[in-house]
């Protein structure tokens, strides 16, 4: 039995410095949710499938139920919470789901709006067949994808403005 | 998640030092189906060896005609690679359908190989481009790499450090993917070089293997017509859930005549 390895940890989440304890087993996921109370993040599944847990690290897209806390220390984290301004006016990629109901009940969400991101900041231009191919592994259980398709789309031609 | 003990080095020595000295350690490159396996607590290894900060992993450069990957290049990083894409085209759309985006953004080569899951698709690419496994011990050619259901040559603590291919004339890699984890259902990758055409299969059997009847097939004639003429025996050939051993069967041809087709 390994012995217990609890450390603090400190990294960057959404531009702030932050630290909380957590042993090496503990998921990202997990540290956001529970530690730091950053519950954008969802758990979706248990089998690393879903995407609804997707976050930015150092600036690229992973599942956070698929990455240790400890292997964050010291990056740059960003959530769906780090988005939106300070006053409250939201992203470009949040304003459009908002405004193509890209959303039905809205647990995918958090995840499809940081793929999304990741997506619209490639360099080559996005059509519907490379938007779907992009949210691969974000996964819609209303099925809702048409109008996430459209959103994703604007969003990213928005973000381009 | 069973509870171990976490290290970072940041040197190859120190990694492969660090193997050697736990009970049961395990080396962690993108993590991508090890963290899985471990929060079903399918794995429980006493260590987890972060090979997240060995800089000497990563790279991907020339060498004597040779295209070298290092181990801990990420799915993205290949699919990206001006170089990778200058040199075989194929190698770099196949990284780039592995997964999803975010599998791609943290799974690494290395670690693909490494793991020899059956339905992986690197294992095609390094059969059928005649690649070398570089460890920190020794050279192993990919022929005797693959050994069986997620076993490979690798000695207990031997660490994958970079994969060298041969450039073919010209290659192409086609899949069927299950449609929910993008593995393949049958994988096939045809590599035509100057002294003949290697094809190789992944999602077929135990383990990717390389397919003689269809390079010979090839080799007398380089059109999908010739591959989709070859009989495939469905005998040994996988059968779950998701596809039966006929149906696998099958799509070996299918997907034989698309590469080729691809070429």
């Amino acid at each position: 039995m390994a012995t217990d390895q609890s450390a603090p940890i400190t990294f960057r989440v959404n531009g702030k410095d932050v630290e909380g304890h957590a042993e090496p087993r503990t998921l990202l996921v997990d540290f956001l949710r529970d530690t730091l109370r950053l519950t954008g993040t969802h758990i979706g599944c248990d089998t690393s499938q879903c995407g609804a847990c997707v976050v930015h690290l150092d600036g690229i897209a992973v599942k956070s139920c698929s990455v240790l806390a400890v292997q964050a220390a010291g990056r740059e984290v960003r959530t769906i919470e780090g988005l939106a301004d300070a006053d409250g006016s939201l992203h470009p990629m949040q304003e459009a789901f908002r405004q193509h109901h890209g959303l039905q009940c809205g647990f995918c969400t958090p995840g499809m709006v940081m793929t999304a991101i990741e997506l619209a900041q490639s360099a080559e231009p996005l059509t519907p067949e490379r938007v779907r191919e992009g949210l691969e592994g974000n996964i819609c259980r209303c099925t809702g994808y048409h109008n996430i398709v459209q959103a994703v789309l604007a969003g990213a031609a928005a973000m381009r403005q | 998640m069973y509870r171990f003990t976490y290290h970072q080095p940041v040197t190859l020595d120190a990694a492969v030092q660090l193997a050697s000295s736990t009970d049961d350690g395990s080396y962690l490159a993108g993590g991508m189906t090890l963290l899985p396996t471990m929060k079903f607590r399918l794995a429980n290894p006493s260590d987890l060896i972060d090979l997240g900060g060995v800089e000497e992993l990563r790279g991907i450069s020339e060498e004597d005609g040779r295209l070298r990957i290092g181990a801990a290049s990420t799915h993205a990083e290949v699919a990206a690679s001006a170089l990778v894409a200058d040199r075989m085209p194929a190698l770099a759309e196949l990284a780039g359908r592995i997964g999803d985006p975010a599998v791609r953004n943290r799974g690494t080569i290395g670690g693909s190989i490494a793991n020899a899951d059956p339905a992986a698709d690197y294992p095609a690419a390094l059969l059928a481009l005649d690649a070398e496994v570089i460890t920190d011990q020794r050279t192993i050619a990919a022929a005797d790499f693959f050994t069986g259901f997620f076993s490979t040559a690798l000695a207990p603590g031997e660490l994958v450090t970079a994969v060298r291919f041969a450039t073919p004339a010209e290659a192409a890699y086609q899949k069927a993917p299950n449609p929910a984890s993008r593995f393949a259902l049958v994988g096939v990758f045809v590599a035509r070089h100057a002294d003949g055409v290697r094809v190789a299969v992944t999602g077929a059997g135990p383990y990717a293997t390389r397919y003689p009847a269809f390079e010979a097939a090839l080799d007398a004639s380089f059109t999908p017509e010739a591959a989709a003429g070859v009989p495939v025996d469905d005998a040994g050939i996988n059968s779950d859930l998701h596809a039966s051993a006929a149906y696998r069967a099958h799509l070996i041809g299918i997907m034989a005549k698309r590469a080729v087709a691809a070429c």
